[in-house]
């Protein structure tokens, strides 16, 4: 078994994708579908949560994709949860099992788990970056009993646009997590919190000694969010970011995804706060 | 230094047969403006020409380039072909300066290969300038207005004959079987000494303050209301960023021939001075002013760079300011920041002294 971005790296060109078969596609809204992607014989994706991959369809184009599979789960296969939101997007939404996309990567840094280990963890998520977010949390459950207490704060746009309902439902059974959910439009059935994600922060209470938070969302959302975890007084080394950028090429060359001088698909997209609080660029 | 003399009447033997073994591009006269351009004889070559109006990155990095090719339904999909052995005459040593940036970029992490495909089959034979190109150069500030290393050969007229600066095995190879170049002797090594010593007089200094201070003029200017007024002035028309030398950022599409059977994944040159550079899918811009796109080109040249390579991204060639519609230049920009910083109160960063003394 060898990993694919050792294949990638030792092909001739570091943009040439590796096809990869979709083994399976569900619906989660009206905007987003999950895909199971199985990547040729003989090898693994190895990837960290937090790590994106670059998906491309050949005649259409390539974007980044973050991998919304933990790695605990991988068995030989991974999940991308793709919003339908542009050309190449499209097309993936219309594609079915058994067809081919192209992967490379994983690519960037992702979050380092190995910190958090003991620690109490804080998701803090918005919209679409449940789908990154995912990944992290199914790694800190599949391996409960090295963290301490888990909560997780979710807002998004209405009932309807909760991904992965089911297993946030899970979740929300479980004693040992806490889930907090919020919505800008409520439907009539909803009954948890209204509002944008800083309207949970009233109802978490942390120790701030123990705690580490892990904040994925829009960059609309950040600044917010920073505000209310400097309240709770959590270090600024334990608040990790995954910054959304354009990250074209996924090597640290194209320059689209580049935060001050850093290229957020190398350095980044996982960041923790004491990185980049010197960074204009970072919560522009 | 190694040097080899030629007389300038056997320079056009020399090119010719050039021409016979690669493909051989140069500075040539077009439309009253300069530009590089390929070879098929001495003639229509201008060495002693003032600036181009691109600089020899287009052949390192191609303003189109085939990265892949395939067919539609996936039998098919290769890399596209090697770049054929090219010679560049005349190059200026701003753009050598500037291509030792490109080396530095295109291989630190992930080597990109189709960078490393064209180095690999260029030959760089540079010229020094003994005066200044124009009024917006600044390559006397920059440290760019002569070259040690970078390239295969480098040319000084010394008047009568030229002299070459060996610079590689690659450069050397050029002179293989050719009877009208000579190891210099003394005397040469004097009258190129001379030539290069007496030639500085020529290149005025045109930042009012010296570079070491670049990194943190920038730093200290982040939050300048200059930026703001070269948004009102510029037009976003990214032609700052196709002429300089140091620009390199790509976008990656597909194309597909009409049959849609046969496709490309081509790179073509973007700009950070786009409107959609900095957008995400889900439509969130992170540089949708005008301001802040002029901002970060300027931290990219003056800082940026410094901080990720450890080299000045900028050459001071002076060609985006030539290349304006809207009249911003460089020069301008940058003593105009030092004019409302103080700048001579600034700390120098220590990487740039080390890396302008290098």
């Amino acid at each position: 078994m060898s990993f694919l971005l050792e294949e990638v790296k030792q092909s001739d060109s570091i943009y040439m994708p590796i096809p990869a078969r979709i083994t399976a596609v569900s619906t989660l809204t009206a905007e987003e579908k999950l895909f199971t992607i199985e990547l040729p014989h003989e090898l693994s994706l190895e990837h960290d949560p937090g790590q994106f991959v670059e998906v491309s369809v050949l005649g259409v184009g390539e974007a980044p994709i973050s991998i919304t599979s933990s790695p605990s789960r991988s068995n030989g296969t991974f999940e991308l949860c793709i919003r339908k939101v542009g050309d190449l997007t499209k097309v993936i939404h219309n594609m079915d099992r058994g067809d081919i996309i192209g992967i490379r990567g994983p690519f960037g840094r992702g979050f380092p788990v190995e910190r958090f280990r003991g620690k109490d963890i804080l998701f803090v998520c918005g919209g679409l970056g449940m789908a990154p977010l995912r990944s992290l949390v199914n790694e800190v459950l599949d391996d409960r009993g090295n963290y301490g207490r888990v909560i997780l704060l979710y807002g998004a746009r209405s009932p309807g646009d909760i991904l992965f309902k089911e297993e946030i439902r899970e979740w929300d059974a479980r004693p040992d997590v806490a889930v907090h959910l919020t919505v800008d439009r409520p439907s009539d059935d909803w009954d948890r919190k209204v509002g944008v994600i800083t309207t949970l922060f009233p109802d978490v209470q942390v120790d701030p000694r123990n705690t580490v938070a892990v904040v994925v969302g829009p960059p609309v959302m950040y600044p917010y969010v920073l505000k209310e975890l400097k309240t709770l007084r959590i270090p600024k080394g334990n608040i990790w970011f995954s910054f959304e950028r354009r990250m074209k090429c996924g090597v640290g060359k194209c320059g689209h995804c580049q935060l001050n001088h850093i290229y957020t698909c190398q350095t980044g997209p996982s960041f923790n706060y004491a990185e980049i609080e010197m960074l204009e660029e970072a919560f522009s | 230094m190694n040097f080899k003399i030629m007389p300038k009447s056997a320079f056009a033997d020399w090119v010719d047969r050039l021409i016979g073994s690669y493909r051989v591009v140069g500075p040539k006269r077009k439309h009253g403006q300069y530009v590089f351009d390929e070879l098929r004889g001495v003639e229509g070559l201008e060495l002693h020409y003032p600036t181009s109006v691109l600089p020899p990155k287009k052949y390192l990095v191609p303003q189109k380039e085939v990265l892949l090719n395939y067919h539609l339904d996936g039998s098919r999909l290769e890399i596209a072909s090697k770049p054929e052995p090219t010679v560049i005459l005349g190059i200026h040593t701003c753009d050598i300066h500037a291509l030792k940036l490109f080396d530095r970029i295109f291989s630190q992490g992930f080597t990109d290969q189709h960078y490393q495909a064209h180095r690999d089959s260029v030959i760089l034979v540079s010229i020094e300038c003994l005066e200044m190109c124009g009024p917006n150069a600044y390559c006397r500030d920059m440290g760019t207005a002569s070259a040690t290393e970078g390239f295969d050969l480098h040319m000084i007229d010394l008047g009568d004959v030229y002299a070459f600066n060996i610079g590689s095995q690659k450069g050397a190879d050029l002179f293989k079987g050719f009877r009208q170049a000579f190891d210099a002797i003394d005397t040469d090594v004097d009258q190129i000494n001379h030539v290069l010593a007496t030639k500085w007089d020529n290149f005025p200094y045109r930042l009012d303050f010296d570079v070491h201070e670049m990194p943190a003029l920038l730093h200290e200017s982040f939050n300048s209301t200059l930026w703001d007024e070269l948004g009102q002035k510029c037009l976003a028309c990214g032609s700052c960023t196709q002429v300089c030398p140091t620009c390199y950022c790509f976008d990656v599409t597909d194309e597909v021939d009409l049959l849609m059977e046969e496709g490309q994944r081509v790179r073509r040159w973007d700009s950070c001075q786009i409107h959609e550079f900095a957008m995400v899918a889900g439509g969130h811009n992170f540089r949708e002013r005008l301001a802040l796109r002029q901002r970060h080109r300027f931290m990219r040249k003056g800082k940026y760079q410094m901080d990720a390579y450890n080299m000045v991204g900028c050459v001071g060639c002076g060609r985006c300011a030539s290349a304006c519609l809207a009249g911003i230049t460089p020069i301008d920009v940058m003593n105009e920041l030092c004019a409302r910083q103080q700048c001579s109160e600034l700390e120098p960063f220590a990487s740039v002294v080390a890396e302008v003394a290098a």
